[in-house]
């Protein structure tokens, strides 16, 4: 009995030292995000410098005069861009990630296994190699400044990340059901839409947060072909800040951090089983 | 606008092909009706794949074609290419900020990829074992990974390590002066590298389905065997786990290379690019300056080609040596 007492504590004790330990790595990895969390609130003099994670008298200030905006663009205008080219690349991907997808998961055509090679070869190149051309080609058919270039990949399926996604997920669907479908007369179009697609609807919730979180944090692209503050994302906003060399307006720099990060940080706590399985599978069985 | 059948059970045939005695009776088709079912597979395979094939043929393949045409000239966007032959690539060697922009890249790559697969193991291991709260602090450690490359957190990392901000006065409280972080060239790449260090959660995650795998009996029969905890890591958590650490690896790598936001808003975009003395002026940030400011196309495409050699050169060193260290489980059998 008394062995048993002592097994149970002996667990106990090391389950304990398991979670200080465990809680003590979490707080040094959160640590950045509640300082932002901490800096928005505290007035700009406070903010790098002190020692003190949050503010003593929180302030919404810095908020306040982001509300007026950066550059003499309303701080809602960054956000409505943000958001359309998020929404337009989820989208975009959803179709025509899903539709390769399905091509390469569950069509037997002549060519099928040199075009996923294609595919996967893809995931390795540098975007650097492409930048250039892809940036005189918008220029040549007078894009730059428009969205276009940000979206027509996602319409055209370049995400390969995306379709290799869905084609593991889509392999493990059991065949029986196209045949069973085939028998009653369905072709692919109604095999993809009908049993196919509900049937994916993990992998496609995934590429979906993972699209817009992407999108919403992209900033070599805005970089690239935006060049009016109307037209800007809340990335690009925020860069307004720190071109200003001697940064004057810490507070607002800090807030407007914040704000970029909010709806990541949203989505995150929302969708985070969806995000931490898509990313554990894009790893295994390839 | 696919072709629907009526035919039964033909799903799983190759194109072009029969599959004897396969099919079922009666609703096995004649070999030129399994033909003509082979090319109406193909058909509706490439009508599924035709936004991915305009893609890859519109920004892929055909950029892909162009940079290296742009590598061979002088092109600054307004005049036409000129044919110089391999003049940016002597120029590229003989450019001392692109010897600094290599070094640079290679560090932050060879420093960081490790310490990052090394903290991402190590976390893994930790959360390996199912105990209350797992989901938990799967999901806290992840988060960094989805954030870590945006301007936020560049601009939260450079108020961090700002000279005499938070780390660098905490650091001197525990009497070591690094004497300003971001403003010092020695040490401004290491902050860019705690920042990728950072960013562990997507290799742990990854791990951690690759250390789910590991069959358990053979833990239980190496502890019967004697063996302690590292012995067993070594023997057999690093060999089971080493496909998933070939892939973190790779994929890694790969990324690493292409830093650029990051390194970008640390450094801070005024005039002062590259960080002080050009400590920060990683690979594409140079590549970027070349091309979108200087509007030297040709010379960030050769610069880009080089990029694309160097990353082909570590895959494929990495191919060839898995055969070495990557154990996978068909090889055991």
């Amino acid at each position: 009995m008394s062995g048993f007492v002592a097994a149970v504590g002996r667990w106990r004790v090391r389950s304990v030292i398991w979670h200080v330990g465990a809680l003590a790595v979490l707080a040094v990895i959160l640590y950045p995000v509640v300082w932002v969390i901490g800096g928005s609130f505290k007035p700009g003099d406070q903010i790098v410098g002190s020692l003190q994670l949050l503010p003593t008298d929180p302030i919404t200030d810095n908020y306040r005069r982001l509300s007026d905006g950066i550059a003499d663009v309303p701080i809602s205008t960054f956000f409505t861009n943000s958001l359309l080219l998020a929404v337009g690349s989820v989208i975009g991907v959803l179709f025509s990630c899903s539709l390769a997808a399905y091509a390469f998961a569950r069509i037997r055509f002549a060519g099928r296994n040199a075009l996923f090679t294609l595919m996967i070869s893809t995931l390795l190149l540098p975007f650097q190699v492409l930048i250039i051309p892809q940036y005189i080609l918008f220029q040549k058919l007078d894009l730059i400044n428009t969205y276009v270039p940000l979206l027509l990949g996602k319409y055209l399926a370049a995400d390969a990340f995306f379709v290799f996604l869905m084609v593991q997920f889509m392999r493990g669907l059991p065949r029986e059901l196209d045949e069973a479908a085939r028998l009653d007369g369905c072709g692919h179009l109604r095999i993809y839409w009908n049993i196919v697609l509900p049937l994916c609807r993990p992998a496609l919730i995934t590429s979906a947060i993972f699209t817009f979180i992407w999108s919403w944090n992209d900033f070599i692209g805005p970089l690239l072909y935006l060049n009016e503050p109307d037209k800007y994302t809340v990335s690009m906003g925020l860069k307004l800040f720190i071109d200003q060399d001697s940064v004057a307006d810490y507070g607002g720099m800090v807030a407007m951090s914040m704000v970029a990060l909010l709806p990541v940080l949203l989505f995150f706590l929302a969708f985070q089983r969806y995000l931490v399985e898509g990313a554990a599978t894009s790893g295994l069985k390839g | 606008m696919t072709p629907t059948t009526t035919r039964a059970a033909d799903g799983v045939r190759p194109p072009g092909g029969t599959t004897p005695g396969k099919a079922t009776p009666g609703a096995r088709p004649a070999p030129a009706a399994g033909r003509r079912q082979g090319r109406r597979e193909t058909l509706a395979g490439y009508l599924f794949l035709t936004p991915w094939c305009v893609g890859i043929l519109l920004l892929t393949l055909g950029p892909m074609l162009v940079s290296l045409y742009l590598a061979f000239t002088d092109y600054n966007l307004f005049d036409s290419p000129r044919w110089i032959g391999f003049k940016n690539f002597q120029d590229l060697f003989a450019d001392d900020r692109w010897w600094t922009s290599v070094q640079v890249t290679l560090k932050y790559v060879l420093i960081g990829t490790p310490l990052k697969l090394a903290a991402a193991l190590a976390v893994a291991l930790l959360l390996v074992k199912p105990r209350k709260g797992q989901g938990f602090y799967r999901s806290a450690f992840y988060a960094p990974s989805l954030i870590g490359a945006s301007v936020s957190i560049g601009v939260v990392w450079r108020a961090i390590f700002n000279d005499n901000a938070i780390v660098d006065k905490s650091m001197s409280l525990f009497g070591w002066d690094v004497g300003g972080w971001i403003g010092d060239p020695d040490w401004a790449l290491p902050t860019l590298v705690t920042l990728t260090v950072w960013q562990f959660g997507a290799p742990m995650v990854i791990f951690l389905a690759g250390l789910k795998q590991v069959p358990s009996e053979l833990y239980e029969a190496a502890e019967m065997d004697g063996a302690g905890r590292w012995r067993r890591f070594r023997s057999i958590t690093l060999p089971m786990i080493s496909p998933v650490l070939f892939f973190n690896l790779l994929l890694e790598l790969i990324h690493s290379f292409q830093v650029f936001t990051s390194a970008v808003v640390i450094a801070g975009s005024g005039t002062n690019t590259g960080g002080p003395g050009d400590s920060l002026l990683v690979y594409g940030w140079y590549l970027y300056e070349q091309g979108f400011r200087n509007l030297r196309m040709g010379y960030a495409a050769a610069m880009a080609w080089m990029l694309m050699l160097g990353i082909g050169l570590v895959t494929a060193v990495l191919f060839k040596t898995q055969r070495g260290w990557v154990h996978y489980e068909e090889d055991a059998r």
